[in-house]
């Protein structure tokens, strides 16, 4: 007897445990918000605090950027011993992903990465992210590029500090042009030549991962600007219209790209990381692509130099009879650093985000060859020649035209990528193209 | 002890911690999937009731319709080719020779996961380096195609490897049931004169009758709800040739910032789900089960 209630007393004591245990994790998840990471203590900051920081450059892929983060992040260690940084790397896509659940559940790291416009807008609305403005008019006034905040502002404050400062230029392989006597293109027609010769020898021209669909977008908004004008893209996007003759005619010109074989086979299939490994192996002339690839032809360790030699990029042709300049460019600020509005060491963070902006100016340049948003002085440091070219082309750029997907709305850009999958594939004509793409636009999600 | 196991508040306590689990992880997400469906939603802000409104929508939503149209395409294919996989299954019941071996080769799919499963079709399918193109290259085909880029084929090129992947499993099912069967019976058959197609058409299949219904339902429901390969290998793509149900409700809640229409997408797929068991439950109905003694 004394047994029975023994057991049943044991019973419900694990089950009070369990139930209390349960009960307290969830209150803990849904309080502590960003700082779940903070030992989930009371301790008054100044103490030891553990910042929780969420970035999208994996070791493998984008080994200089995740190089960079982590020196900065041991210097950051080292000048505030009280505080713990935990990195969470994810790549691309995954990270776009987790961001959305972890802010729908209002759990969002302390300091993360953003992209700008219309990618972070949601966020913005939703109150998710805090105000960096007493940063921009204290430590780093004056350091940024002019305009490349500009993306992360809305109504007047500033909710993202980029570090990045991208342009896309088509690299293209030096050896594979000379052993076929080719130059690179000056106009659209030079490159369709090209294309045809590289055909002929069955060299693949061009290599694109149009499964990952942003990239399609590059060529397709390059075709616009160079038919169209440097404002026709932004404009359109902003008016929510998408019926300019030039719009219609740039994706005509892809297609017959397309018609042409300038893309590697079976492209619309291939992620971005395949295509790129054509280029990588040699096997594919040109690609085009971010200037966060330019590690890889310059400073990467793992890329051996006898590739990176064989090197080159050049300007987007321009088309004749277009209203495009070959100095205007497809880019514009890369990721942006956030705070979270939730988390529980604020000040911290902030601290941090701003040191990290500093510190990835210098590193970023030196160290890894990447364009920062923060102003750079060239003169002091011995940088590799191609860096310093696109630097220059920046600072000589006429205009910058930020990513067409950015730009829209998350309905909208998602609908772009489908779209531009469709051209692409020759599943809609350029006609439809426009028009469902200003039906996604018109409906302002 | 079995004083304390026959007291039924014991047994309620007993069961309570996984029904709380259950009912937490799995019956509350659902009601609150049928509630988030009634919202306007974009996941951050606050939500707005618009009542039946997503639901309207999705009616109308082509696109919806046509990954509607390709998940039932999955489930019919995949309810056929249990066929295939029965017969394997009687086969390799029958004490053949290597059995056991064979056995192996088809279990193997099932110890990788859907990640590794796509990774390796990747690589198959890839338009240039893939062992597929190349072996249709050596045959002498000029144009090979695009697998994954071409929407008239991108289908049926997911679903090799789906197929693939659960055919083990559906074996095994078969295999046991079919093992299950008494000796007795069988060389009674025999006896008898049956023939060994007799045997297996009129006496094995009819004897699984149970396992084959349960099997149909899996195949069905799985491929209503199937998700993972698809988005690692096409992510619907191109242009939502290969979307499903699940890879499109995924794509409106995730990228799309729509978490109330996703909500709304999920609830109707549940409710497919339901329907679909329900209708393959009646149109499999028989009076008399049939028992083995």
């Amino acid at each position: 007897m004394k047994r029975k209630k023994l057991t049943a007393f044991a019973l419900i004591l694990a089950l009070i445990l369990i139930v209390s245990a349960c009960g307290s994790g969830s209150k803990n998840g849904n309080s502590n918000g960003g700082a779940s990471a903070g030992n989930g203590s009371n301790e008054p900051s100044g103490e030891k605090i553990t910042l929780k920081l969420m970035h999208l450059w994996p070791d493998g892929s984008n080994s200089a950027q995740n190089k960079v983060i982590k020196q900065i992040i041991e210097e950051y260690q080292t000048a505030n011993p009280n505080v713990t940084i935990n990195t969470e790397v994810l790549e691309n896509e995954q990270y776009k992903n987790k961001l959305k659940v972890l802010s729908a559940s209002n759990d969002l790291p302390d300091v993360g990465f953003t992209w700008a416009a219309g990618f972070m807008e949601p966020y913005v609305k939703g109150n998710m992210f805090t105000s960096l403005d007493d940063l921009l008019q204290g430590d780093l006034k004056d350091k940024f590029v002019a305009g490349t905040t500009d993306g992360y502002a809305f109504d007047g404050k500033t909710y993202g500090l980029p570090v990045e400062l991208n342009i896309v230029p088509v690299y293209y392989n030096k050896e594979i042009f000379s052993q076929n006597n080719l130059q690179p293109p000056q106009t659209l027609d030079e490159l369709k030549n090209i294309i045809k010769t590289l055909n002929d020898k069955g060299v693949t021209p061009i290599t694109l991962g149009a499964k990952d669909a942003w990239t399609a977008s590059f060529w397709y908004m390059y075709l616009v600007d160079r038919l169209g004008g440097p404002d026709l893209l932004d404009e359109s996007i902003a008016n929510n219209t998408f019926t300019d003759p030039s719009l219609i005619e740039a994706a005509k010109q892809a297609q017959e790209l397309v018609d042409m074989k300038a893309f590697v086979k079976g492209f619309n299939g291939l992620s971005n990381d395949e295509a790129k490994s054509e280029f990588m192996n040699g096997k594919a002339a040109m690609y085009a692509m971010g200037t966060w690839e330019v590690p890889n032809y310059t400073t990467n360790p793992d890329v051996p130099q006898e590739f990176k030699d064989k090197i080159g990029y050049f300007k987007f042709p321009t088309a004749a009879g277009g209203k495009g300049d070959v100095s205007d460019w497809v880019g514009g600020v890369g990721v942006g650093l956030f705070v979270s509005e939730k988390s529980k060491y604020k000040e911290e963070a902030k601290n941090f985000v701003s040191f990290f902006v500093q510190k990835w100016g210098e590193h970023s340049v030196t160290d890894a060859g990447i364009i920062p948003a923060t102003k750079v002085d060239t003169a002091t440091v011995k940088l590799p020649q191609m860096f310093i070219d696109l630097l220059n082309e920046l600072n000589s750029a006429k205009k910058v035209t930020l990513y067409a997907d950015v730009q829209m709305k998350p309905v909208a850009s998602e609908e772009h990528h489908n779209l531009v999958q469709a051209l692409f594939g020759k599943a809609v004509t350029p006609e439809e193209f426009a028009k469902k793409q200003e039906d996604a636009l018109k409906a302002g999600k | 002890m079995e004083k304390v196991m026959s007291n039924k508040w014991i047994i309620a306590l007993y069961v309570l911690p996984s029904l709380l689990l259950i009912v937490a992880i799995i019956y509350l997400p659902i009601v609150l999937t049928g509630y988030y469906g009634l919202m306007e939603w974009d996941g951050i802000s606050p939500m707005a009731f618009i009542g039946l409104d997503n639901y309207a929508t999705l009616m109308r939503d082509e696109k919806f319709w046509s990954s509607v149209n390709h998940s039932f395409l999955f489930a019919v294919l995949s309810t056929v080719f249990l066929i295939v996989y029965m017969s394997v299954a009687l086969v390799l019941s029958g004490n053949i020779r290597g059995a056991n071996l064979f056995r192996k080769i088809y279990l193997i799919p099932m110890l990788l996961s859907s990640v590794a499963i796509a990774q390796l079709w990747l690589k198959i399918y890839h338009p240039t380096t893939g062992i597929l193109n190349d072996l249709l290259t050596t045959f002498g085909v000029k144009e090979t195609p695009d697998w994954l880029a071409d929407p008239a084929i991108v289908l049926g090129a997911l679903f090799v490897p789906i197929l693939w992947q659960y055919a083990g499993f559906y074996i095994l099912i078969y295999y046991a049931a079919f093992k299950s069967i008494p000796a007795s019976l069988i060389e009674a058959a025999r006896i008898d004169g049956a023939s060994p197609w007799q045997i297996a058409v009129r006496i094995k299949v009819p004897l699984i009758s149970e396992v084959i219904k349960v099997t149909i339902v899996l195949a069905v429901v799985g491929s209503l709800k199937y998700f993972d390969l698809i988005y690692v290998m096409t992510d619907g793509g191109p242009n939502g040739a290969s979307e499903v149900m699940a890879s499109y409700m995924y794509h409106k809640a995730f990228r799309g910032f729509e978490f109330g229409y996703g909500s709304a997408i999920g609830f109707f797929l549940l409710l497919i789900c339901l329907v679909a068991t329900w209708v393959i439950r009646r149109l499999t109905a028989t009076k008399d089960t049939i028992q083995y003694s």
